[in-house]
């Protein structure tokens, strides 16, 4: 066993076993943190990968950002308050449903599908690309326009909040 | 590496940007900034329109690694961007003092819009059209909801935003499925490849779906339903220029994505689709305008009609199409904008005065803005010797040559039956008593403002060839 499946089991482990938990867990504040603990361990999957930016990106953005988020929301909500956990069994058994024919996809495009061709023939130029030293040149080199583009669109977001949060009126 | 004689080229977006930066400094640190910021901002935007305008003959150029073009009917777009907002800061000036809030951020957002609008007209990649839509879209949801006070204005703001961002999915959504079937979201390879991608369905469906995305921002007919609430409730100078720059810089990307389509009208396989927007934008608009009372609302409906003329062009896919369309976005934004900026100064502190019947017997106490008024409404409504004729006539003419003669007679109808509402104001401004004392607030800015605007109206009504042969040599 090399080194790299045995980080596979122990990350695809981690991860079947927290999406699990979150699902099962009555409180929601603790089915999020396991939420983070999969993303983490999903971020790994893609290390091993070599898709180094997604991974760096999935923790930032997705594990950071939107979690703590979803984190604050649940907070300022206190659901453990309102009885909004029972779900109704029509509910469970469309999910069901939904989770099954989700199932179903994967299992046809891994086992049945296969990867096309100009996949695999690509996938050493796509290992190159997922780099954060490709990213970052392409980004201030051929995208150099666009990146300060996106420089003006945060900040004019960051002064509309700003307008429409301000407490003191003239 | 960058090549630094780039800079140059596009120095109308380095000016906007500093602009923005220098303004918020400005905000920060002065206490005068009150008095500082709008002609600071008139300041900017004039250079950049003149600039623009200047260097509108550069030889045609794409700089910053394919991302951008330089020259030619691009510079002809920041014009008609930087005169417009100009014109609403000037207007602006008076009117957020009686509209109750001040505040700097108004000039600062402007300038961010205006930013967005440039670099939707000047976009050679689907990525920096995004960018630019978001930015011009972002800036705009702020303006319309700038007073927290007014619920009218909250509504305004959440409804724009709301609606806005889904038209915006729609929009990523058609990029996204462009980018799988061209491999590539440059706007070259997209319009080198056109006719063999037209064959490939994921590819139709990315461009129809960039097309609905867009009927949204251009206020078309089964996308309109935000037009009226928003150009209501939020601030008039701003409506007046969602209605104008926030129209044009669509309608801009919508040429610059499609060109190749426009290049050869056999290929314009999207006809079916734009004529019925077409239709349905000019007749509802016209129709549902008859029966407005408020003055804003009634506008907001003419400019659902404007959408439809302007779709015309689109619709018969051909060099006339775009000349028309380019020529029909530069005078329907001094129009309108001189038509909002009356109704920006007749309008009293709490929005008042916006009925329609506020304005009879204008013409006695006010003749200058009287005369004014009936000059843009005499023009939108496209009556000889103003503007407005000269652009529905162009856009007209290019359906005929596209064999689309049964588009251009329902755009005469449409446009016989908005004279009636255009000229009843004019009517009731002339031939009617006030029933009762209107107080205006004089503004010599904003005065200053709509004489610009008539002026421009004017010259594009003398020399309508001139310009048109200028943007036509462009394409």
């Amino acid at each position: 066993m090399t080194l790299e499946l045995i980080l596979f089991i122990i990350f695809a482990l981690i991860c079947a076993v927290t999406s699990v938990l979150m699902i099962t867990r009555s409180n929601p504040i603790i089915s999020a943190l396991f939420l983070i603990l999969n993303f983490a361990a999903l971020a790994g999957i893609y290390l091993l990968l070599h898709a180094q930016f997604i991974a760096v990106a999935q923790v930032i953005v997705y594990a950071g950002a939107i979690m703590v988020l979803f984190l604050f929301v649940i907070m300022l909500l206190r659901p453990e308050k309102e009885k909004l956990l029972a779900i109704a069994p029509r509910l469970k058994i469309s999910a069901f449903v939904l989770a099954f024919i989700v199932l179903v996809q994967l299992v046809y495009m891994i086992f049945v599908s296969g990867s096309s061709g100009s996949v695999k023939a690509n996938a050493e130029m796509s290992i190159k690309a997922g780099t954060i030293e490709t990213i970052g040149t392409e980004l201030f080199s051929k995208y150099i326009l666009p990146v300060e583009a996106v420089g003006f669109l945060l900040l004019a977001a960051a002064i509309g909040a700003l307008v429409l949060a301000k407490k003191k009126f003239e | 590496m960058i090549d630094f004689s780039e800079i140059f080229l596009i120095l109308p977006l380095i000016v906007i940007g500093f602009g923005i930066l220098v303004s918020l400094v400005f905000e920060m640190y002065s206490k005068q900034s009150e008095k500082i910021l709008p002609w600071l901002s008139i300041l900017i935007f004039t250079i950049t329109a003149i600039f623009s305008i200047a260097t509108i003959s550069e030889p045609r150029d794409v700089v910053f690694h394919n991302m951008l073009s330089v020259g030619g009917n691009t510079h002809f777009f920041y014009f008609i961007f930087n005169i417009g907002a100009a014109l609403v800061s000037l207007l602006s000036i008076d009117y957020i003092k009686k509209y109750g809030t001040y505040y700097g951020e108004y000039y600062i957002l402007l300038q961010s819009s205006v930013l967005g609008m440039m670099l939707m007209a000047g976009a050679k990649d689907l990525l920096v059209i995004f960018l630019g839509l978001e930015l011009m879209s972002i800036s705009f949801y702020v303006l319309a909801g700038l007073n927290r006070k007014k619920l009218s204005a909250n509504e305004a703001s959440l409804k724009y935003f709301l609606l806005g961002a889904f038209a915006t999915g729609f929009v990523v959504y058609g990029i996204a499925l462009i980018y799988g079937s061209a491999s590539s979201t440059s706007l070259d390879v997209i319009t080198a490849d056109f006719s063999p991608l037209t064959n490939n369905l994921l590819f139709i469906v990315g461009v129809l779906l960039f097309l609905i995305g867009f009927s949204f921002k251009i206020a078309a007919f089964p996308f309109h339903m935000w037009v009226p609430d928003v150009y209501q409730g939020s601030p008039t100078t701003v409506a007046g220029l969602f209605s104008t720059g926030g129209k044009a810089a669509a309608f801009s990307s919508i040429l610059i994505t499609l060109i190749a389509v426009f290049s050869n009208s056999a290929q314009n396989i999207f006809t079916p689709y734009l004529s019925v927007i077409a239709t349905l934008s000019m007749l509802f608009g016209s129709i549902v305008a008859i029966a407005q009372e408020d003055i804003k609302r009634m506008l907001a409906y003419s400019s659902i009609s404007h959408a439809g003329y302007l779709t015309i062009g689109l619709a018969s896919g051909n060099e006339y199409g775009v000349a028309g369309i380019i020529f029909y976005l530069a005078t329907y934004t001094f129009m309108n904008l001189g038509a909002f900026g009356i109704v920006a100064m007749i309008e009293g502190e709490n929005e008042s005065n916006l009925t329609i019947s506020s304005y009879a017997g204008l013409s006695k106490r006010k003749p200058l803005l009287a005369a004014l008024l009936a000059l843009f409404m005499f023009s939108l409504a496209g009556i000889p010797p103003f503007a407005g004729f000269f652009g529905k006539y162009y856009i007209f003419i290019s359906a005929i040559k596209a064999d689309l003669t049964w588009l251009a007679v329902l755009g005469v109808i449409s446009s016989a039956i908005s004279v009636y509402f255009y000229i009843r104001i004019v009517v009731l401004m002339y031939f009617k008593e006030a029933d009762s004392e209107l107080i205006i607030h004089d503004s010599r800015t904003g005065l200053l403002a709509l004489i610009i605007s008539s002026i421009l109206v004017v010259l594009l009504g003398i020399f309508p060839g001139t310009i048109l042969q200028l943007i036509t040599s462009f394409i």
